[in-house]
């Protein structure tokens, strides 16, 4: 009796519709975020380096920000993107973005507008977009040798050589630091083609899923530091001083993280409970 | 103006998210409409991004500017673009080989040369790491040389897994276990950070509940 009673609970606990789950995980995301504004956060050693990439730079130097993703990774790499353009508006360095998923470059130009307006920088001096060129490894190459034979002009036309940002900008050489933005292979081509041809100083932040696949290059020294989905960007608000979504999200991330834990354990007991059962009956 | 475009911009942001939400309870035509709309945006905006920022300012008016051979080369370009649209006509579509060989030739042939240098190098020399005593560090860089070598032995198959091969492949399946345990809890990551995103906004942009 006690047997079947036992059975018949894991039996219901292997077979839960899928949407009582996503209902309880509905639940446990939206009340932290209601609730909670955000714990104590403690950056990891791949987000302190990359903090300390930017904050080598000094006044005036040039940082370039590649805008590598678009609205399906925004809520991981738009709070980290903000971060890093708070630090270097705030150091007064200046910005080139530039972007190779052309449908990701308006997140980008609205971010760069937001926190430029924060810091009073002037589009063309402080700051500039230059938009997207179809072809990634040629583009990339190609601005080893001159930026202008690929973008002669910013986003809105207006010539390279006509802005102060930009007047005296040609190459990697002028570029004291990459920051780019990832959401897929990007990443590969920047390390291989950059990183190893031209020895640019680079730094990333990619999507939770991209993370591992990066890290080999943080291990090797290949790039400078590495900052992993919406935790990484909650960290490096942290150490911006700037609480945003990356830690008003670390609550319910928390949470959803204990609950999925949860799951997974009631279903491997389910799973071994009811073959065991199962066994027996035979 | 600009605020009444927000605000509409905003309530169909918000219906789009839930209509695609809706496919969590099954699948419905409010969620085929808002993923029809995705994917035509989608392709739209790609379209006319690289039509009038690239092909346009880059190609028709570059060869109105340009001289000497600056200007007839871009006909090389221009004339492999227009190749590949051969595609569309079967009787033609062989030619459509043509610039997908020449991007397929660029492409190894760059490719080649950055993994070598780019890649392959750099991770040798990054995994070859030195052992300096009893400390963390060299423990450290003990595991990764195990964990490198009895992968790569894993994956040979030219003898069968018996023996000292076949114990060190049982020890680089274990490695190769961690890797996707550790890839399974970043995906997980990401995949409840878009959803915290997504319920960020329903509840500050759209419903006001949260600042």
């Amino acid at each position: 009796m006690a047997e079947g009673r036992r059975r018949g609970f894991w039996e219901v606990m292997n077979n839960i519709d899928r949407r009582i789950i996503f209902v309880v995980l509905a639940v446990c995301v939206t009340i932290p975020l209601i609730v909670s504004t955000g714990g104590e956060i403690k950056p990891t050693a791949p987000v302190i380096r990359a903090h300390a990439s930017v904050e080598a730079l000094e006044t005036g130097d040039y940082m370039m920000i590649s805008i590598d993703f678009d609205a399906t990774s925004a809520p991981e790499l738009m709070p980290m993107l903000r971060a890093v353009l708070r630090q270097a508006f705030e150091k007064d360095v200046k910005i080139i973005m530039l972007g190779h998923i052309a449908i990701g470059l308006p997140l980008g130009h609205m971010a760069l507008e937001q926190i430029a307006a924060e810091y009073d920088k002037e589009y063309g001096v402080d700051y500039v977009d230059l938009g997207y060129r179809p072809g990634y490894i040629a583009v990339i190459i190609a601005m080893g040798r001159e930026i202008e034979d690929i973008f002669a002009s910013d986003y809105q036309g207006t010539p390279l050589r006509e802005m102060p940002v930009t007047e005296n900008i040609h190459s990697y050489d002028d570029i004291d630091l990459l920051f780019g933005f990832e959401h897929g292979a990007v990443i590969d081509y920047w390390v291989r083609y950059t990183q190893a041809r031209f020895d640019q100083r680079m730094t990333f932040g990619t999507t939770a899923v991209m993370a591992p696949d990066a890290y080999p290059y943080l291990q090797s020294g290949q790039i400078e530091g590495l900052v992993g989905g919406l935790k990484g960007a909650a960290e490096y608000e942290t150490l911006v001083g700037h609480p945003g979504l990356g830690t008003r999200g670390m609550p319910a991330q928390q949470w959803a993280h204990l609950l999925v834990i949860g799951f997974i354990v009631l279903g491997n007991l389910g799973h071994y409970f009811t073959r065991k059962s199962g066994k027996r009956a035979t | 103006m600009g605020s009444t475009t927000m605000l509409i911009g905003t309530w169909i942001a918000g219906f789009l998210t839930l209509a695609i939400f809706s496919f969590l309870y099954k699948d419905n035509p409010v969620y085929k409409l808002a993923e029809h709309i995705y994917v035509g945006v989608s392709a739209g905006y790609w379209l006319i991004y690289v039509a009038f920022f690239d092909v346009y300012p880059m190609l028709i008016q570059g060869f109105q500017n340009e001289t000497g051979i600056e200007k007839w080369i871009l006909l090389v370009p221009g004339a492999l673009g227009l190749i590949m649209l051969s595609r569309w006509f079967p009787k033609t579509a062989w030619l459509s080989r043509w610039p997908i060989a020449f991007t397929v030739g660029i492409g190894a042939g760059l490719g080649i040369t950055a993994n070598i240098q780019g890649y392959v190098m750099p991770q040798l020399q990054a995994t070859l790491l030195p052992v300096t005593g009893w400390n963390i560090v060299s423990l450290n860089n003990v595991i990764l040389t195990v964990g490198v070598i009895t992968t790569i032995l894993y994956f040979y198959f030219s003898k069968p897994h018996k023996g000292a091969l076949g114990w060190m492949a049982r020890v680089g399946i274990v490695f190769i276990m961690v890797s996707f345990g550790a890839s399974f809890g970043y995906t997980l990551m990401a995949r409840i950070s878009l959803l915290i995103g997504r319920l960020y906004f329903l509840l500050s942009d759209l419903l006001h509940v949260i600042d």
